[in-house]
């Protein structure tokens, strides 16, 4: 009776868990949706704690209690305490305790059969072995992802000779001693090997990845994490831990492959192609760049932006980098109070996760519904008076379009260069990511500020307000005529 | 074997829920679907607190303790900051 109360409680969990992806289809319905997904934990934690024999008092539980009382400190703490530009660090470190978590529990469930002189079943041992290596693999590549999002590793990709042949045969041995661990279940050592040879996996398979591939590897161990906790309810035969485990597992997975669309990249290419590891030489940057760009003034371009009707803002990492986020709605609501209308349109690989420019828009309160998707802003550029690039390089760069040799093309970016006029303002000529000129800086279309971010729109904002001044009976007439 | 084929449907099943589900979240909430996601991922926390409950061999309640620990800040962590994140996105 008690058993079958326990197992409703983890249907309804499991149901709860679906809702919670449903509701979040929508920023109306998403609030709710992640609190039905807590009630949903709860529900299945206090049932668990029933299936315990509390006959012998509460006492000897306190190790569950004490586990519980720490994980909720430390985990309230750096949910409170993260910055919004850290949140790829922080889903990072998350997977990573998920995964260990869950080759934990697999590697004490087999040793509790042990224990008991039971043989496991084939399945028990399968799923204990795909558990061991996903979840290592998961914790150690979580760790090295964030030590390069962090920068305690340098965020370029860290390339050693015959790196595949490596981590191929890393995994040919994990599986190699998992086969061991299937046929002989007692030999408890071959466990710990497993976790040993993945935990070195996870960490060669992450680190020659490029920081700004990093999306990718996130919600790679996420899909991880997420197949880690389902072969784990494969383990212990609990169908709620398999329902959630697929859940997370699928939804890694869409999102890798809508980031490597995004860069029109192979999840392979990513993971193994070390892109960004050379630097294109100058030589390239000097023939596009020669006495064509254009630097601006502020007041040059508050002039611009005084006369638009329409502005579009595309923010990139550099933004965040400045700290800019504020000062950018500053300069929206501005040019909105004078008539303008102003959209934001984001690059799916504009921030350090997917979704991460959202966020950083959103904690700038800059309403969501005025922040467009690439293929919803694109067909716009034609009628749009004035683009802002700010902080953004690769994802503007018409060279994805026209040159079928740049490392970038076929990538889809935002066609900023058909707006009639573009401001871009970046501190230096440097190349982004790609490490490649872009010739959308030396256009005629293009104005260029140079400077520092968060200092650059505080300018446009100032030289703005003093055109406001300057131009307002003009302004008002165009308004009224509209 | 069985039991193996019912918990196999299960998962199949599962998979394509998520599929369905996952493809309507829009770009604008994908940062928030991953940590939440990831949340959900410390189910593990049932199975990590039966082991520490059971206490069989010192081995498996020292296991079972580290993987409470792991799987709850993966828990807490993970709901709170989606909550922070979701409250700040706001319409006009």
């Amino acid at each position: 009776m008690r058993l079958a109360l326990v197992n409703l409680s983890y249907l309804v969990a499991s149901v709860l868990f679906i809702l919670t992806f449903k509701g979040l289809s929508h920023p109306r319905t998403a609030v709710r949706a992640n609190l039905m997904g807590s009630v949903g934990m709860l529900i299945a934690v206090v049932a668990t704690l029933l299936l315990l024999d509390w006959s012998q008092g509460v006492q000897r539980y306190g190790v569950i209690f004490a586990g519980l009382a720490v994980g909720s400190v430390v985990g309230a703490l750096l949910a409170l305490k993260i910055r919004m530009t850290a949140m790829p660090q922080m889903v990072a470190l998350l997977n990573g305790f998920g995964g260990a978590a869950s080759t934990l529990v697999a590697g004490a469930a087999l040793f509790e059969e042990l224990a008991r002189g039971r043989m496991p079943s084939n399945q028990f041992t399968v799923a204990t072995v795909a558990s061991g290596i996903i979840g290592a693999v998961t914790f150690w590549g979580s760790l090295v992802a964030f030590a390069k999002l962090e920068e305690i590793l340098p965020g370029r990709p860290i390339l050693f000779g015959g790196r595949q042949a490596v981590n191929v045969a890393l995994l040919a041995i994990s599986l190699l001693l998992g086969a061991g661990l299937v046929a002989r279940p007692d030999l408890v050592w071959l466990y710990w090997a497993i976790v040993v040879f993945s935990a070195i996996l996870g960490v060669t398979s992450v680190i020659p990845v490029g920081g700004a591939d990093m999306p990718v590897v996130i919600c790679l161990l996420n899909s991880y994490s997420g197949l880690a906790a389902c072969a784990t309810g494969f383990v212990l035969d609990n169908n709620m831990l398999i329902i959630a485990g697929s859940l997370v597992g699928a939804s890694g997975i869409i999102l890798s492959e809508i980031m490597c669309r995004a860069m029109n990249r192979s999840l392979g290419n990513v993971l193994f192609g070390g892109v960004g590891a050379e630097i294109v030489t100058g030589a390239a940057a000097d023939a596009v760049y020669a006495g064509r760009v254009k630097a601006a003034s502020a007041e040059v371009i508050a002039m611009v932006l005084a006369s638009a009707r329409r502005v579009v803002i595309v923010p990139g990492y550099g933004m965040a980098v400045s700290q800019a986020q504020h000062a950018v709605r500053d300069l929206a609501n501005l040019l909105e109070s004078r008539g303008a209308e102003v959209e934001f349109g984001v690059h799916p690989v504009a921030g350090r996760m997917p979704g991460h420019m959202n966020v950083l828009l959103a904690e700038a309160d800059i309403p969501y519904d005025k922040v467009k998707e690439m293929d919803a802003i694109n067909p716009s550029f034609a009628q749009t008076d004035a683009v802002i690039v700010i902080g953004a390089n690769d994802v503007v760069n018409p060279l994805a379009r026209t040159d079928p040799k740049s490392p970038i093309a076929g990538m889809p970016i935002l066609d900023v260069d058909k707006a009639r006029t573009v401001i871009v303002i970046k501190r230096s000529l440097s190349p982004g990511f790609a490490g490649i000129p872009n010739p959308l800086f030396a256009a005629d279309t293009t104005l260029r500020y140079f400077g520092d971010g968060k200092k650059a729109v505080l300018d446009l904002v100032d030289a703005l307000k003093q055109e406001n001044h300057l131009v307002r009976p003009d302004n008002q007439a165009s308004t009224r005529a509209q | 074997m069985e039991a193996l084929a019912i918990t196999l449907t299960v998962f199949l099943l599962a998979m394509f829920v998520g599929f369905e589900v996952i493809t309507k979240v829009p770009p604008t909430l994908h940062t928030p679907l991953t940590s939440g996601s990831n949340a959900i991922s410390g189910i593990t926390l049932v199975g990590a607190i039966l082991s520490a409950g059971l206490q069989l061999t010192t081995l498996t309640t020292v296991l079972g303790f580290l993987a409470v620990v792991f799987a709850t800040i993966n828990v807490v962590g993970g709901f709170l900051v989606t909550h922070r994140m979701l409250r700040m996105f706001k319409r006009k």
